[in-house]
């Protein structure tokens, strides 16, 4: 069973104690946006086969939102971090070359079209 | 399956009766391989990716209405071995919207004729199947969806709970916890042998003079001028003029070697079976407030699907509590299951999309076109999507059938929200 680390209670939570929210770190595209910014902010995924952020709460738990690094193949978990920040933490991004040394972080530099078609 | 090289044989045999006739004179030994196992060529006109059951029944489509036979099929596992091979075979047609009950009611229509069409038992049995009604707001739900299948012409009836206990002696339909309260039936509805679906089109498109070239996985997609050239794979650079990526829950990964992000996330969907006992249950029971559903296969095993995991996953294994919180429900319904042994459990990676309706599009790469988004239930829609997805290829531009599974409905927000008939894994 999967299992996270609660940043905020320090609690070693187990999945069923546990919420996904899905990715993290989405740009918010809002009112006046394009049709296709405001597409890829609520329906484009990045959905990667390997290192993926992404939000959990502590539902059963403290009830905060936290964010998690974690890889969706092998589901090793590389850490968890406060929700309050807009990118991962030079920590987090250590943590995973470290177990991944031939990964590098995209972030919001990937230069993808949208899924318009 | 033989895993040297083979050359295409233009001829498989016709199956029959006079063929397994001659067969038995001569002791089985003039059966030939269902399908070639060929060396890919430099290029073809048309490149699948994925020879699953919704990849094969596109070539299939592409060859039989279109006759368009450059055709080459390839995959990175075995043919039919992801969510072909590990779904729980449920098929039927009675969804909520109207274009969702066009295609997959196509798609049961195929199937009633396919085997027939591929000259390969593919099983169907139409024994019927029910959804149960498990809480008010499901009777509403189901009722609604009955009254929207009799408009589309899809026959389906709603049911009380006595006429369900007298279908299915094994029911308990008193609860306490999850009463039975009434179902959605629909007779037409059913199973079939999931790998023969995948084998026999695969033997059809064979036949046809179609590559399907398996242990083959696409490592890149090369693109010019907005174009689809050719894709790079561990048997070498194929060039192609079009180019589908059909490959559930691998699409997003695909898409990115294309340069375009989809609207998909892969979640893992896990099923078990029991041992096999005598027969008890000749209907296809799904039961979504509790998140399972229930038949019997003809080698008499309890085949038993569970729900989804809650986050972002490739492992086709599942979390285990899954299988705890499906069985604990279903014995509630069936107490005569909590005797039973569970004898395999598996995962398989569904492409799931925002309104749980499936992607049949053109994208932001000419050339390039997918087929994925169906999520939990795709089996079902295997010679559908097939058929609207050769029309979509051949003509460059969807056909009815697709019209409305168009990437741009996400920015138009033109949704077939399906999360009544499908919001549960099925």
């Amino acid at each position: 069973m999967l299992t996270l680390t609660c940043p905020y209670c320090g609690i070693s939570a187990e999945e069923t104690e546990l919420q996904a929210g899905g990715e993290a770190h989405l740009k918010r595209f809002g009112p006046g946006s394009s049709d296709t910014e405001f597409e890829a902010y609520m329906f484009a995924r990045k959905n990667p086969k390997g290192v993926h952020f992404e939000r959990w709460r502590h539902a059963y738990g403290c009830g905060k939102w936290f964010l998690t690094a974690r890889d969706t193949a092998t589901l090793q978990v590389f850490g968890t971090y406060s929700a309050q920040t807009p990118q991962p933490t030079p920590e987090i991004i250590a943590a995973i070359q470290a177990a991944r040394p031939d990964w590098h972080p995209d972030g919001d530099a990937v230069n993808l079209q949208s899924s318009k078609g | 399956m033989s895993e040297n090289a083979t050359p295409a044989s233009k001829s498989t045999g016709r199956y029959s009766i006079f063929a397994i006739a001659r067969e038995a004179m001569r002791l089985h030994t003039g059966w030939k391989q269902a399908w070639a196992n060929p060396e890919p060529r430099k290029k073809y006109q048309v490149v699948i990716v994925g020879a699953g059951g919704h990849g094969l029944a596109t070539a299939y489509y592409l060859g039989r209405n279109y006759g368009i036979t450059d055709v080459a099929v390839i995959e990175k596992g075995w043919l039919g071995g992801g969510n072909t091979g590990r779904n729980t075979t449920i098929i039927r047609s009675n969804y909520l919207q109207d274009p969702s009950a066009a295609i997959y009611d196509k798609a049961l229509k195929l199937y009633e004729n396919l085997s027939q069409d591929l000259n390969y038992n593919v099983m169907f049995s139409p024994r019927g199947l029910l959804m149960l009604a498990q809480t008010e707001h499901e009777i509403r739900g189901y009722r609604r969806t009955a009254h929207a299948n009799h408009l589309q012409g899809v026959a389906t009836e709603w049911i009380g709970p006595q006429r369900i206990k007298e279908m299915l002696p094994i029911i308990n339909i008193d609860g306490p916890r999850y009463p039975v309260l009434g179902g959605l039936y629909q007779a037409r509805g059913g199973t079939a042998r999931h790998d023969a679906v995948a084998w026999g089109y695969a033997r059809a498109c064979s036949a046809m003079g179609m590559h399907i070239i398996q242990n083959c996985e696409v490592t890149g997609i090369e693109t010019e001028f907005g174009q689809v050239k050719a894709v790079n794979t561990g048997k070498g650079r194929i060039e192609c003029n079009n180019l589908a990526l059909v490959v559930a829950g691998h699409s997003s990964h695909l898409a990115e070697m294309a340069g375009f992000r989809l609207p998909i996330e892969s979640i893992a969907l896990q099923a078990m079976v029991s041992e096999p006992i005598k027969p008890c249950c000749d209907l296809v029971i799904m039961a979504n407030t509790v998140h399972g559903y229930l038949s019997q296969s003809d080698k008499g095993e309890m085949v038993i699907g569970g729900g989804t995991d809650s986050f972002n996953n490739y492992t086709q294994r599942g979390s285990w509590h899954h299988i705890e919180e499906t069985v604990r429900a279903l014995i509630e319904t069936f107490p005569m299951l909590s005797r039973l042994k569970m004898l395999r459990q598996w995962g398989g990676i569904v492409d799931m999309t925002g309104d749980r309706s499936p992607i049949l599009s053109t994208t932001p790469v000419k050339n390039v076109f997918v087929n994925c988004g169906w999520g939990t239930g795709g089996f079902k829609a295997i010679p559908g999507s097939g058929w609207a997805m050769a029309e979509l290829i051949a003509n460059g531009r969807p056909g009815p059938l697709a019209a409305d599974f168009g990437l741009n409905r996400f920015v138009e927000g033109r949704f077939i929200d399906e999360s009544v008939a499908a919001g549960v894994a099925h």
